[in-house]
C-alpha cells in the first residue's frame, strides 16, 4: 500500500513535472507572442475598450454652454442643447439646438457620424425656414467660431485613427494610458496627430494635446467633473480647450445629463430639424 | 582748474605707461560688450509705449487677431494668372469648398468660370487679384510664438527659400516677397548695411581728412587708434546695458567715429605748432593739453548734452542712439587727453613744418581774417540777411514719414512694394474698429447699413483702393443663399437671419479661415480696413480726419472711433516727436549756455553766442523746405544731435577771442585775427570732418539716417560760416560800440 501510494505520489510528481514542462513550453512559447504585442495593437486595444464601456447607451439629451474667451479674457457665451442617438453599425448621430444668443435661437445642427468617409452635416436656419449642407470636408473648421474643430466635437470613431500605445503613467492621480492617434483623413484633417491620457480604470479620457499639420503643439483640451450615470456612462462635466498658439480657449460645460430617453431616427433627420424646438 | 590745466601734463607723461596700459585695458574690457550687441526686427520700434496711436493700434489686435504675414505676389510673364500653371500654386478658398483643388487637372472652360468667379468677387479684385486679373497674391498668416526675436527672421529666411525654389521651377512667372515680416527684417538688414559700409567708409574718409591736415603719418595713425577705441568702448558700453542695436541707433559708431575726431586734432595741431616752433616735445605736449584741455573738455560735455537730451525722444531708438553717442563722445576725451598724449611722448613724432611765427601759422585764416576786419558791416549785414531769407524756408517743410519709402529702392522690400501698389493694392492701410454698442449688435441690419454706408464713403474717397468690411462677407452670403441671385448681393433684412448666415458662414469654413480677424469675441464690433493707395502721412491724417468727421456727422456715438494702424502711427509720429523733442532741445540749449557763460565767465558773450548756435539748424531746415519739401522723424532730433557739436566751434573761437582780449588786452579786431589764427585751422579741418562724416550718413539705404545724416551736414557746415563770417563781425559790432 505503502508502495502502490509511493508510486502514486511519484507518478502524480512526474505528470505534473511532466505538465509544468508542456506549461513551459507553451508559456514559452506564448510568451514572445504576448510581448510581441506591438504599440500600434496596443494602442488600437485600448481605443476598442473605451468604445466598448460607452455602448449601449442608446441616446442621450444635455444642455450645453459654451464660454468662448479670447487672450484678453474677453468672452461671449452661447447656449445649446445636445441630443444623440446611439448606431450600432455606424458612426452616432447627434444634434445641437442653439438657445442663445437670441438671434440664432432655433437654429440646429444635425450631424451623421460615419466610421469610414466624411460625415453629414446639416443646419437648419429659422430665419429663412431653410435647411443648408455643409460641406463636412472642412472638419477642421471652427465650431461655432470657438476653439474646438468639428472633428474634435464629433463621435471619436474607433476607424477615425489610428493608434499607438506610447507609455503607462500617472494623470490626475490615476494610472494612465498614454497613446497618439493619427487621424486616417489627413488631407482634412486639421492635425498631424493627437496625445491621449486615458485612465487604466474607467478608460476615461483626461487630457488630449493636438498638434497641426506642421506638428507643433496646437492645443490642449482637459476633462474634468466625471460623474456616471446609469451606473455605467462616464461623462465630463467641463472641457476646456485652450490654444497655445493665439491664447484663445473655450470652455465646454455639459449639465442635466439623461440617459435612455427614447428619441429615434426619427428625431434626426433633415425634416425632423424644422420641427425641433 | 588752471591749477589742473597746469598740471596734467607732466602727470599724464610721469604715468605714461600705467596710463597706455589703463586705457588699453578699459578699451578691452568695455569693447567686450560689443557680444551682447542684438538686433531688432520690429518695425514697431520706433513708438514709445506711451504713443497713444501704438495704443489705440494695440487694443485693435487685443480685440480681433495681430496680423503677422507673408504675401508672395505672383506677377506672370504672360499678363495672365488664370493659367493651369499658375493656379497650381494657389490655393484660393471660397465660402464652402475651396475653388480650386486639384488645379492641374482642370480644363479651359473650368479655368475661365473661375477668372469669372474670382473677378466679380468683390472680396477679391484689388485684393489678392489685379482688376485685370495679371497679378495675384498668396497671404500667409503667421503666429510667431514670441518666445525669441529670432523667430521673425526664421520665417523671412524660409520665405526666401521658398521664394527661390520657385523661381528657379517657374521662371516665367515673377514673384515679389512682402507683409510686415519681410518689413520687419528689411530694417534689421538696414542697420546691418549701414553698419557694414558706412563704417570703412567713414574710417577711410577721416583718416584722408586727417592724414592731409596733420601731415603726419604717426598723427594719424594714433587719431585711428583714438577714434576706434572710442567706437568701441562706446558700442561695448551699449552691448553691457543690453541696448538693442535698431536702424537708428545702428548709426552710432559711425557719428562716434565723426566726432571723436575732433579732440584729438584739436590736441596734436597745438603739438605740432609748438614743435614747429621749436619746443620739446614733451614740453609741446604738455602746452598743448594746457590750452586745450578746457575747450575739449567743455565741447565734449556740450556735445554729450545734446545727445543726451535726445533721451526725451518720443521714439527709442533715438534715446539710444543718444546715449551711446554720448558715451562714445566721454570715451573720446578720456582717450585724447590721457592716452593721445601719453602715446605722444612714447613714440617717435617730429614736426614736418618748421613755423617760426604764430601769425604765419594759417595763410587762409589771416586772409579770412583780414577780410571779415576789413568789410565788417557789409559781411554783419549780408549773413543777417541771409538768415532770415534761409529760415523763411522753413514753412515750406512738409512732415511725411511713410516707412515704405524709408527704404531705398536697393532694397527688395521696397522694390515689392512700389510692385505691390502699383498693380495689386496699397500697402498703406487705416483700421477701424466699428463698435455696435451691444453684444452680437453686428448683425443689426440697421449697424450693418451704417458700416456699408462708410465703406461705400470712403470707395467714394481719392486714393482708397479697396475697403475691406464684414459686410462684404454677409452680402455674399446673402446673396449665395438665394442662389446666387445677384439681386440678393445686399445687407440681409433681418437681424436673425444676418446671424444665422454667420452662423452657417462660421460653421463651414475650415481651419484659419475664421472671421477673428474681423469680429470680436462677442459680435459687438467688426474691423474695417482701408487700403490706400499712393499715399503720403499728410493723405493719412487728412482722410482719417475727414473719416472721423463722416463718423460724428452719420454714424451713432458708440460706433466713433480714431483710425488705427501702423499707417497712421507713422502720420503721426513726426509731429509727435518733434513736440516731445521740443523742450528737450531747449532744454539742452539752456544748459549748453549757461556751461558756456560759466566757463567763459561772459554773460554777454554768451547771449551772443546763441544766434550762430542756434542759427545753422533752423537754415538747414530752411534749405530743406525750399529744395526737397518733405521731410521726417530725422527733423525731430536734427536741433539736438547737432547744437552739442555746433557749440564746439563757437567755444573754440571764443575762447581764443576772451583770451586775446583779456590776457592779451588786445582790441576787438586784433582778438578776431588772433582767433582765427589759433583756432582756424583746426575749425575748419574738424568742420570739415563732421560735413564729410555726417554727408557719410546719408549714403545710407535707410531715409531716416540719411536724411538725419544730410540735414545734420548741411547745419554743421552753415555752422562755419557763421562761426568765421556771422560770430567776429558780431563781436566786432558789440564789443566796439562800447
Amino acid at each position: 500500500m505503502e508502495l502502490t501510494n509511493k508510486r502514486q505520489k511519484s507518478q502524480y510528481l512526474r505528470l505534473i513535472t511532466f505538465l509544468l514542462f508542456i506549461l513551459s513550453i507553451v508559456f514559452l512559447q506564448t510568451s514572445p507572442h504576448v510581448l510581441a504585442e506591438t504599440p500600434e495593437d496596443k494602442g488600437l486595444a485600448i481605443a476598442i475598450e473605451a468604445d466598448k464601456r460607452d455602448l449601449g447607451y442608446r441616446s442621450l439629451t444635455a444642455d450645453m454652454l459654451m464660454i468662448l474667451r479670447n487672450k484678453h479674457g474677453q468672452e461671449s457665451k452661447r447656449e445649446m442643447r445636445f441630443r444623440s442617438l446611439e448606431i450600432m453599425d455606424d458612426g452616432d448621430k447627434s444634434l445641437i439646438i442653439f438657445d442663445s444668443p437670441k438671434d440664432v435661437k432655433g437654429t440646429a445642427f444635425l450631424n451623421y457620424t460615419h466610421k469610414v468617409g466624411d460625415d453629414d452635416q446639416w443646419l437648419y436656419l429659422p430665419a429663412l425656414k431653410r435647411v443648408k449642407r455643409i460641406s463636412s470636408r472642412n472638419k477642421s473648421g471652427s465650431f461655432m467660431g470657438s476653439e474646438f474643430a468639428y472633428e474634435d466635437i464629433a463621435g471619436q470613431e474607433i476607424e477615425k485613427y489610428t493608434y499607438n500605445w506610447l507609455r503607462d503613467e500617472e494623470c490626475e492621480g490615476m494610472d494612465c494610458f498614454v497613446m497618439e492617434r493619427y487621424p486616417v483623413d489627413k488631407k482634412n484633417s486639421g492635425y498631424s496627430r493627437q496625445v491621449v491620457w486615458l485612465d487604466r480604470a474607467e478608460y476615461r479620457t483626461w487630457k488630449v494635446e493636438y498638434f497641426d499639420r506642421k506638428d507643433a503643439h496646437l492645443k490642449t483640451l482637459t476633462f474634468s467633473g466625471y460623474e456616471k450615470y446609469n451606473d455605467r456612462f462616464w461623462r465630463a462635466a467641463q472641457l476646456d480647450m485652450v490654444n497655445h498658439q493665439t491664447g484663445k480657449s473655450t470652455e465646454l460645460q455639459f449639465s442635466n445629463y439623461v440617459f435612455n430617453v427614447g428619441l429615434s431616427d426619427a428625431d434626426f433627420n433633415k425634416n425632423s430639424l424644422k420641427r425641433v424646438k | 582748474m588752471q591749477h589742473f590745466e597746469v598740471s596734467i601734463g607732466p602727470w599724464v607723461i610721469k604715468y605714461r605707461w600705467w596710463i597706455i596700459a589703463a586705457c588699453l585695458i578699459i578699451a578691452a574690457a568695455s569693447g567686450s560688450g560689443m557680444r551682447f550687441l542684438t538686433f531688432e526686427n520690429d518695425l514697431r520700434v520706433f513708438f514709445s509705449e506711451k504713443n497713444p496711436q501704438l495704443q489705440a493700434l494695440e487694443k485693435l489686435e487685443n480685440t480681433y487677431n495681430k496680423i503677422d504675414n507673408v504675401y508672395f505676389i505672383l506677377a506672370p510673364q504672360d499678363g495672365k494668372v488664370f493659367t493651369r500653371n499658375t493656379l497650381y500654386s494657389e490655393n484660393d478658398d471660397l465660402i464652402v469648398e475651396d475653388l480650386v483643388s486639384d488645379a492641374l487637372s482642370l480644363d479651359a472652360e473650368e479655368i475661365s468660370r473661375i477668372r469669372a468667379i474670382v473677378l466679380s468677387e468683390p472680396r477679391m479684385v484689388s485684393n489678392i487679384v489685379s482688376p485685370s486679373g495679371h497679378v495675384t497674391e498668396i497671404n500667409i498668416n503667421i503666429l510667431p510664438p514670441g518666445k525669441s526675436r529670432d523667430e521673425v527672421q526664421e520665417v523671412a529666411d524660409y520665405a526666401r527659400k521658398l521664394a527661390d525654389d520657385f523661381r528657379q521651377r517657374h521662371s516665367e512667372i515673377d514673384l515679389y516677397l512682402n507683409g510686415t515680416v519681410m518689413f520687419d527684417t528689411a530694417f534689421t538688414k538696414a542697420t546691418k548695411d549701414d553698419l557694414k559700409t558706412l563704417i570703412p567708409l567713414m574710417f577711410l574718409t577721416l583718416v584722408i581728412i586727417v592724414g592731409m591736415a596733420l601731415r603726419s603719418y604717426t598723427g594719424t595713425l594714433i587719431t585711428f587708434i583714438i577714434i576706434l577705441f572710442s567706437m568701441v568702448t562706446g558700442m561695448g558700453l551699449a552691448g553691457w546695458l543690453n541696448i538693442v542695436m535698431t536702424t537708428a541707433s545702428g548709426v552710432a559708431p559711425t557719428i562716434i567715429l565723426t566726432l571723436a575726431v575732433a579732440d584729438s586734432v584739436h590736441i596734436l595741431a597745438t603739438v605740432y605748432q609748438q614743435m614747429g616752433m621749436g619746443v620739446a616735445r614733451q614740453k609741446a605736449v604738455s602746452e598743448s593739453l594746457r590750452i586745450n584741455l578746457q575747450p575739449v573738455f567743455l565741447t565734449s560735455v556740450t556735445t554729450a548734452i545734446g545727445f543726451l537730451s535726445m533721451n526725451f525722444s518720443d521714439a527709442p531708438p533715438f534715446r539710444d542712439l543718444g546715449n551711446i553717442v554720448a558715451m562714445g563722445i566721454m570715451a573720446a576725451l578720456v582717450y585724447s587727453i590721457l592716452f593721445l598724449p601719453a602715446v605722444l611722448v612714447t613714440l617717435p613724432i617730429k614736426s614736418t613744418r618748421k613755423i617760426s611765427n604764430t601769425s604765419e601759422i594759417c595763410h587762409s585764416c589771416n586772409r579770412v581774417a583780414d577780410f571779415v576786419i576789413t568789410n565788417r558791416q557789409p559781411v554783419f549785414w549780408a549773413l543777417a540777411v541771409l538768415i532770415i531769407i534761409f529760415i523763411s524756408g522753413i514753412t515750406r517743410l512738409e512732415l511725411n514719414d511713410d516707412f515704405v519709402k524709408y527704404f531705398s529702392t536697393k532694397y527688395d522690400i521696397r522694390r515689392s512694394t512700389d510692385f505691390m501698389q502699383k498693380n495689386l493694392r496699397g500697402w498703406n492701410f487705416i483700421e477701424y474698429s466699428l463698435e455696435s454698442g451691444e453684444p452680437s449688435g453686428i448683425n443689426n441690419p440697421e449697424y450693418l447699413s451704417k458700416v456699408e454706408e462708410f465703406a461705400e464713403w470712403f470707395r467714394g474717397q481719392p486714393k482708397v483702393s479697396y475697403v475691406s468690411t464684414y459686410t462684404n462677407t454677409i452680402k455674399a452670403l446673402n446673396k449665395n443663399m438665394h442662389n446666387d441671385d445677384p439681386a440678393y448681393y445686399r445687407i440681409p433684412e433681418s437681424r436673425d437671419l444676418a446671424a444665422q448666415y454667420l452662423l452657417l458662414y462660421e460653421m463651414s469654413v475650415p481651419f484659419g479661415h475664421d472671421l477673428n480677424n474681423q469680429l470680436n469675441v462677442n459680435k459687438s464690433a467688426t474691423r474695417m480696413t482701408v487700403f490706400l493707395k499712393e499715399t503720403t502721412a499728410k493723405d493719412h491724417r487728412a482722410l482719417d480726419a475727414k473719416a472721423r468727421q463722416w463718423l460724428r456727422d452719420n454714424a451713432p456715438p458708440h460706433m466713433f472711433t480714431y483710425g488705427s494702424g501702423l499707417s497712421i502711427i507713422w502720420a503721426h509720429i513726426s509731429k509727435r516727436n518733434i513736440e516731445s523733442m521740443l523742450g528737450a532741445s531747449f532744454g539742452a540749449l539752456v544748459l549748453i549756455s549757461v556751461i558756456l557763460i560759466l566757463a567763459l565767465r561772459s554773460l554777454r558773450l554768451g547771449i551772443i553766442s546763441l544766434i550762430p548756435n542756434l542759427a545753422p539748424a533752423f537754415m538747414a531746415f530752411g534749405i530743406w523746405g525750399t529744395l526737397v519739401g518733405q521731410v521726417g522723424l530725422a527733423l525731430s532730433v536734427n536741433v539736438s544731435l547737432t547744437l552739442g557739436i555746433v557749440v564746439d566751434d563757437t567755444i573754440h573761437f571764443l575762447s581764443k577771442y576772451q583770451r586775446a582780449r583779456r590776457e592779451k588786452k588786445l582790441q576787438p579786431a586784433e582778438a578776431v585775427r588772433y582767433a582765427f589764427n589759433t583756432v582756424g585751422t583746426a575749425m575748419w579741418v574738424t568742420t570739415l570732418a563732421l560735413v564729410t562724416g555726417f554727408s557719410i550718413l546719408s549714403f545710407s539705404g535707410f531715409a531716416i539716417n540719411s536724411q538725419m545724416g544730410l540735414l545734420s551736414a548741411i547745419t554743421i557746415g552753415l555752422a562755419l560760416v557763421l562761426d568765421f563770417f556771422f560770430l567776429p563781425t558780431l563781436l566786432m559790432t558789440v564789443d566796439e560800440q562800447k
